[in-house]
């Protein structure tokens, strides 16, 4: 749907960079030697059976697993032995497939925490309430407050978010993604165990973001539906390799692909 | 639980306006006995302030840290010694520095955090408790040579003036809590809060949305450590008037832990809650056997009675209300309000 409409951000170059590579748990090879690249304000997806190495390739991209061999990089710059919160501080945020909510915290609260790398104030400012904490304060409420509009969760907002329905913890999450204003957002799963109207919703808040803002949107997902709307490109993975890359509509018709999810056994 | 954003309600500012009226003005004026001041106020407000400490690590931050007696014997000993031996350094000065020194050492023994979690966390803090109080045992420059092992505080002196009765001693430590306490709820309330509380809630999370997790356990452990050693300080300028190691044994630091527990982990008014029970309850007892009973029951029966009581609320409490008193406390207002609206 997004290659016929005039985009306000078109695709541009490479943003993203993985070169290589390989990851292993012990002797479990998650990824092997795997290499694709993101372009800025795209919508790429991965997708692939469970256990393929979707999850752990985010894990690579934010920094939480160090792979054992290649290397990413992203704007240019090569992402190694740094910390999810350098890589956070370089623009990349996430959601997590099994929600990493703050769960004693409000959903405000939550998203709040997103905007932890736009507040200068330290812990003295606070405690003092100095203008400076104040200022910075009401900027980053109104921002919340915004994507809270936005999200359409005003209704819940201060409500802890352990109480919430899986649905919502699942907006409150991309909303928090959302607040770091990153130029990449990794997804993972956002629409896994949800219904057709809530998937549609999400999606309908995915595009708008990507369109909005530009921002570079990197998801995982099972849907092959909800893949084939959304995405501007796909990645596949299987057993860690990549066994398909391409436009949504050539990726479909793929034979390996088509193997895979159907389960015929490699090697035929 | 409630939303941590730092606006304050008119709730609040009548809330406060209430309170410091209350301790300022009414308590001094009606409650006629020292022995409300020296045994209850004083105490009370000493302990609740090392319990917004513990408060800070455990509750807030979610590091699992006992210890907290220990930094109160830093803060204390380094009140002595700062008082006694430099010049003219105002009481509130020798204060802020006993607090700071105090948080110096939390930081060092917070780096465990960063490695360990959970009760081995509180194990390896153990070890600042323990540690802390040897160094003051084994070195006789922090007891001032003293032979006899326990030191008599010196008078407290602000701008000239000495604060020795029970009501201006009282009237100091309320001035020192009262501002605290609010630097205290500012934080938690604002983004320092948060962040504290993210790095409880989901670590990995907290992490990815660009939170350190080293910069923010430390700064916990920190101030944390900076609220035991000023609370350490003032316990025993005005209630102890002397300086003893073995105040600060490992029971206190239970003690503490308690209260921040029972009081409501994750709460500031829960420490004062919890400070206020836990202080109170034995009291409490005692009055019961000696005007109801009629000294029927045998004190020791009493004193046990204390200890089985707490058991057993600690347990209660950890199943069904692990948010504590302070939670109760707003259920029942909340409920109360409900009825007058209808």
């Amino acid at each position: 749907m997004s290659t016929i409409e005039e985009r306000k951000f078109k695709i541009g170059d490479p943003i993203l960079e993985v070169n290589n590579i390989s990851l292993s748990f012990g002797g479990v090879n998650a990824i092997t030697d795997t290499s694709f690249n993101v372009l800025e304000h795209e919508v790429r997806a991965i997708i692939g059976p469970n256990g393929a190495g979707k999850s752990s390739m985010l894990n690579c991209i934010n920094g939480i697993y160090k792979p054992q061999k290649g290397s990413i990089a992203f704007k240019g710059d090569t992402l190694s032995k740094i910390t999810p919160n350098i890589i956070a501080q370089m623009g990349i945020s996430r959601t997590f497939q099994n929600l990493a909510l703050f769960k004693r915290m409000s959903a405000i609260d939550n998203i709040l925490v997103g905007r932890k790398l736009h507040s200068k104030a330290n812990f003295l400012d606070v405690a003092l309430q100095l203008p400076k904490a104040r200022r910075e304060e009401k900027v980053n409420l109104k921002k919340c407050e915004e994507i809270v509009e936005f999200l359409e969760i005003e209704k819940i907002k201060d409500t802890p978010v352990g109480k919430l329905p899986y649905g919502l913890q699942k907006r409150v999450e991309l909303g928090r993604a959302l607040a770091t204003e990153a130029s990449l957002l990794l997804l993972d799963e956002p629409m896994a165990g949800m219904n057709v109207e809530e998937k549609r919703e999400m999606c309908r808040f995915i595009l708008e973001v990507n369109e909005e803002y530009g921002t570079t949107m990197v998801l995982i997902e099972h849907d092959m539906g909800v893949v084939m709307d959304i995405s501007d490109r796909v990645v596949v993975l299987d057993y860690g390799k990549i066994i398909g890359d391409g436009p949504p509509e050539e990726v479909r018709t793929n034979q390996n692909v088509i193997d895979a999810y159907l389960g015929v056994s490699h090697g035929e | 639980m409630s939303t941590a954003i730092s606006t304050y309600s008119k709730s609040d500012y009548i809330n406060f306006i209430v309170l410091m009226v209350l301790g300022f003005l009414v308590i001094p004026m009606t409650v006629n006995s020292d022995y409300w001041f020296t045994s209850i106020l004083i105490p009370w407000l000493c302990l609740a302030l090392a319990t917004i400490g513990q408060q800070v690590i455990m509750g807030y931050t979610g590091q699992l840290a006992l210890g907290a007696a220990g930094f109160m014997a830093a803060g204390a000993f380094a009140c002595f010694n700062l008082i006694l031996r430099v010049d003219g350094l105002p009481f509130f000065g020798a204060l802020i520095i006993s607090g700071l020194i105090a948080a110096a050492i939390g930081i060092v023994f917070g780096l465990p955090s960063l490695r360990i979690r959970g009760i081995y966390l509180m194990v390896a803090t153990l070890a600042s408790q323990f540690f802390i109080i040897w160094v003051i045992d084994k070195f006789g420059w922090f007891k001032n040579y003293d032979s006899s092992g326990i030191i008599t505080a010196q008078d407290i002196v602000i701008f000239g003036r000495p604060y020795t009765t029970p009501v201006d001693m009282y009237l100091v430590i309320l001035v020192v809590v009262t501002v605290m306490t609010i630097l205290a709820i500012n934080m938690a309330r604002g983004s320092t809060g948060r962040n504290w509380m993210a790095v409880r809630d989901m670590d990995v999370a907290a992490e990815s949305m660009g939170v350190s997790l080293l910069k923010t356990k430390l700064q916990a452990f920190a101030i944390s450590s900076f609220f035991c050693g000023v609370a350490g300080a003032l316990f025993a300028f005005t209630y102890l008037k002397s300086l003893e190691p073995v105040a600060f044994d490992i029971k206190l630091s239970f003690k503490i832990l308690f209260m921040c527990i029972l009081g409501g982990l994750g709460t500031i008014n829960g420490a004062f809650i919890g400070a206020g029970f836990i202080l109170l309850f034995p009291v409490l007892l005692n009055y019961l056997g000696n005007n109801v009973f009629h000294g029927a029951i045998d004190a020791t029966i009493i004193s046990a009675m204390e200890q089985v009581v707490f058991g057993v609320l600690m347990i209660v409490f950890m199943i069904y209300e692990p948010l504590g008193m302070a939670r109760l406390w707003e259920n029942t207002k909340q409920r109360l309000f409900k009825k007058k609206n209808k």
